[in-house]
């Protein structure tokens, strides 16, 4: 099998079988970085290049790691102190990335589509590392992956996304992804940061929590961004933790065997408590190491895509 | 000089003509219409199997010109024009400098006179600068030559500026046409808020942000009793608050353009900057309520809001990109196609939003054939099939979401001040 197109822009355009395959082989790849020797050949004379426009410290490196454990070249670009911040068009950026040989372009940016844009103007492979609000692919990914390890599989499951759903690219993909995959999402947030009709896309959408809850067998948090309040979109970090915050209480409303994510980085104390954080259910830290695993695996289906197209 | 147009249906609303006839032009002007014209030292038109009508006249465009030259000038902007059927242009005063004083309203003028294809009428400022601040001189603005004021793209966010506008442009007897939207409601979004703005994460204009400032019009129009005009309505409530204001006697007249009735946010999808326009593409119900408000006569007007864009700004990231499309060379046939050849509405009625009322809107003498007017003529052949290339448009910018659709209504030929300027479908 292949992946059918040769970017990776979002999990709307993936089909379920596709996603199994990635999620298949993030699982060979768990095993180098648990590993003594981080070092396959997978990658071997291909080059990956990172272009974020945004700050990222985990998905950053991330992608970093999984090249080098995969003994690709590697190289980084930050929108300040580039020709991004001299203007240029990222239709440019692009092509001169693409023309010194690059094979995979890994791009976070603020503006939703961007990836899209990109894709359509160069020959390399592009992952979407985050664009606006629009999706964030790997870390649905790795929430599934680790979601399939720990429940054994996704059909069937009750998942919350709680928080800022408005504004969360996350969502928007653990959505595409979860739904195609047969788990049932349900989804809570203050009105103000629910997008209109995405009950279109198959989810439920509770105005407590507590609807929300009932039940999961696993728990997606997310951040809540402290800007929002001077936009009028909540009041008060205050109030937002009273009536979304997760803490023991809440999660007794959950299945018992409750398993609980959040893409990082996490507040303590505004959309889970510290005990939420750290309690025995939490997956919060193998998330990170799964990001790896399933980045890797994504990787090396991309470049290998062209190589054995014929075969398969 | 003598032209005769031999054999055309012909068209004109005003002095109640519709029928097969022969159309004599002397010199600039409409000299006679009947059957069976002696053609001797005439130049002849042969318009068998098609429609000639009173030239269209567009009482909203963008010819970026001064400022933008880049995207269209006068000369790029009336050669589309003409080439889409238009012997009549106004063109909104969002150009640099602003069309906020005489001296433009001239420039405009004077050039249109030289380089230009057809008929160019200014439209002025509400405010200075567009600002919103401070009245533009509309009295000065007026005899220098402008049709009606508008900040269009900024609307007027104060009511009471409003209220005021509204009050002094009256006492000259010049249309004021609102661009409605509230920009505070409306923040950053970038296309309307629905079901595809979620799926495309991007933000969302809700159809509020437009209806709430209709309202606002609508009832400044009735308080005051003094006439509005809505630019580009969009969604299904503008139409209906419309049609209930109408009925109580407010002096109210709106358009459309084509896009809001051909065209759905789901053009969006893929990230399309050619479908990014301001008010934002609508969903089905409402492009259903622009075609029930066209065909009860409480839209009055079908405009372009042909706006050029450079391919660089169009080629960027959705949320960055330019706001709207060019329209003068799909107009046309997007009317006969989306509501000419399905039957909602007819021939005449085409005539009246695109030509006789968009005059009457600019107090300009067109929108007729009667004899003693001015030759403003468009032939069109409303079963002529073809498919939209925006590569070939004659406008400077090509930026369309209609490439690759196929279209009815092949514009055969313009006649600006009696002189042919499209013939046999070929721009001279």
């Amino acid at each position: 099998m292949v992946l059918k197109s040769k970017d990776l822009l979002g999990l709307k355009d993936l089909t379920a079988e596709e996603i199994e395959y990635i999620l298949d082989t993030a699982k060979a790849m768990k095993y180098v970085i648990t590993s003594n020797n981080k070092r396959t050949p997978h990658l071997q004379g291909k080059s990956i290049v990172t272009l974020f426009y945004e700050n990222s410290t985990r998905t950053r490196l991330s992608f970093e790691l999984a090249s080098k454990y995969m003994s690709a070249s590697s190289a980084n670009i930050n929108s300040s102190g580039s020709s991004v911040a001299k203007g240029e068009s990222l239709i440019d950026t692009g092509k001169t990335i693409d023309m010194m040989g690059t094979d995979v372009i890994v791009i976070r940016h603020p503006q939703s589509g961007a990836p899209h844009l990109l894709a359509k103007h160069v020959k390399a492979s592009v992952i979407n590392a985050g664009d606006g609000m629009n999706e964030h692919p790997t870390q649905a990914l790795l929430d599934m992956f680790t979601i399939r390890e720990k429940k054994g599989t996704l059909r069937g499951l009750k998942v919350a996304i709680i928080g800022d759903i408005y504004h969360s690219r996350v969502a928007r993909s653990n959505i595409w992804g979860l739904t195609k995959m047969g788990a049932e999402v349900s989804l809570s947030g203050p009105a103000t940061l629910l997008p209109p009709k995405m009950e279109m896309m198959g989810v439920k959408i509770y105005s407590t929590v507590h609807e929300a809850l009932i039940n999961a067998d696993v728990i997606i948090s997310l951040r809540m961004q402290l800007e929002r309040q001077k936009k009028a979109l909540f009041p008060s970090i205050r109030e937002y933790s009273r009536f979304f915050g997760l803490d023991e209480n809440r999660l007794r409303l959950a299945k018992k065997d409750v398993l609980i994510m959040h893409p990082g980085p996490i507040n303590r104390g505004v959309e889970l408590t510290s005990a939420v954080a750290d309690h025995e259910h939490s997956a919060i830290n193998e998330q990170v190491t799964n990001g790896v695993a399933v980045r890797m695996a994504l990787l090396y289906l991309l470049t290998r895509r062209g190589i054995n197209e014929a075969a398969d | 000089m003598k032209l005769l147009i031999k054999n055309g249906h012909i068209i004109d609303v005003k002095t109640g003509i519709d029928g097969i006839y022969d159309l004599l032009v002397e010199d600039d002007r409409i000299a006679d219409i009947s059957k069976d014209m002696d053609t001797e030292g005439c130049e002849i038109i042969n318009a068998g199997g098609k429609y000639v009508l009173p030239g269209l006249v567009d009482a909203h465009c963008h010819l970026r010109d001064p400022g933008f030259e880049y995207k269209e000038d006068i000369e790029s902007g009336t050669r589309s024009a003409a080439r889409g059927g238009f012997t009549s242009v106004a063109c909104m005063p969002n150009t640099n400098p602003v069309i906020d004083n005489e001296s433009v309203v001239k420039y405009i003028l004077n050039k249109a006179k030289r380089e230009g294809y057809v008929n160019v009428y200014p439209i002025g400022a509400i405010t200075k600068g567009l600002k919103g601040e401070e009245l533009a001189e509309i009295g000065e603005l007026k005899f220098a030559g402008a049709v009606a004021v508008s900040d269009d793209g900024n609307p007027v966010k104060s009511s009471s500026l409003m209220k005021k506008a509204m009050q002094y442009a009256s006492m000259f007897d010049i249309a004021i046409i609102s661009h409605c939207e509230d920009t505070d409601m409306a923040e950053d979004g970038v296309m309307n808020e629905g079901y595809t703005s979620t799926m495309l994460g991007l933000k969302g204009i809700p159809a509020a942000a437009e209806e709430t400032m209709v309202a606002r019009e609508l009832i400044l129009s009735e308080y005051l009793d003094i006439p509005i005009h809505i630019a580009h309505v969009s969604t299904a409530l503008s139409v209906e608050l419309i049609r209930n204001a109408k009925k109580r006697g407010v002096k109210v007249t709106c358009e459309t353009c084509p896009h809001y009735f051909s065209l759905t946010e789901e053009a969006c999808m893929g990230y399309d900057t050619n479908a990014k326009v301001n008010p934002p593409l609508r969903t089905t119900k409402d492009v259903q309520a622009i075609i029930e408000g066209i065909a009860d006569d409480t839209i009055d007007i079908i405009a372009t809001d042909h706006a050029p864009h450079h391919i660089d700004e169009k080629r960027v990231e959705f949320s960055i990109a330019a706001n709207g499309m060019v329209g003068f060379e799909t107009a046309l046939p997007l009317a006969v196609t989306k509501l000419v050849r399905p039957g909602i509405i007819t021939m005449g009625k085409l005539v009246e939003k695109m030509s006789l009322n968009p005059a009457k809107l600019l107090g300009i003498s067109k929108g007729t054939l009667e004899p003693g007017s001015t030759a403003d003529i468009t032939i069109v052949d409303i079963d002529a099939k073809f498919t939209v290339d925006p590569e070939k448009f004659e406008s400077r910018s090509k930026n369309s979401p209609f490439g690759g659709m196929e279209l009815y209504g092949l514009v055969w030929g313009t006649i600006v001040n009696g002189k042919p300027v499209v013939s046999e479908n070929i721009l001279l």
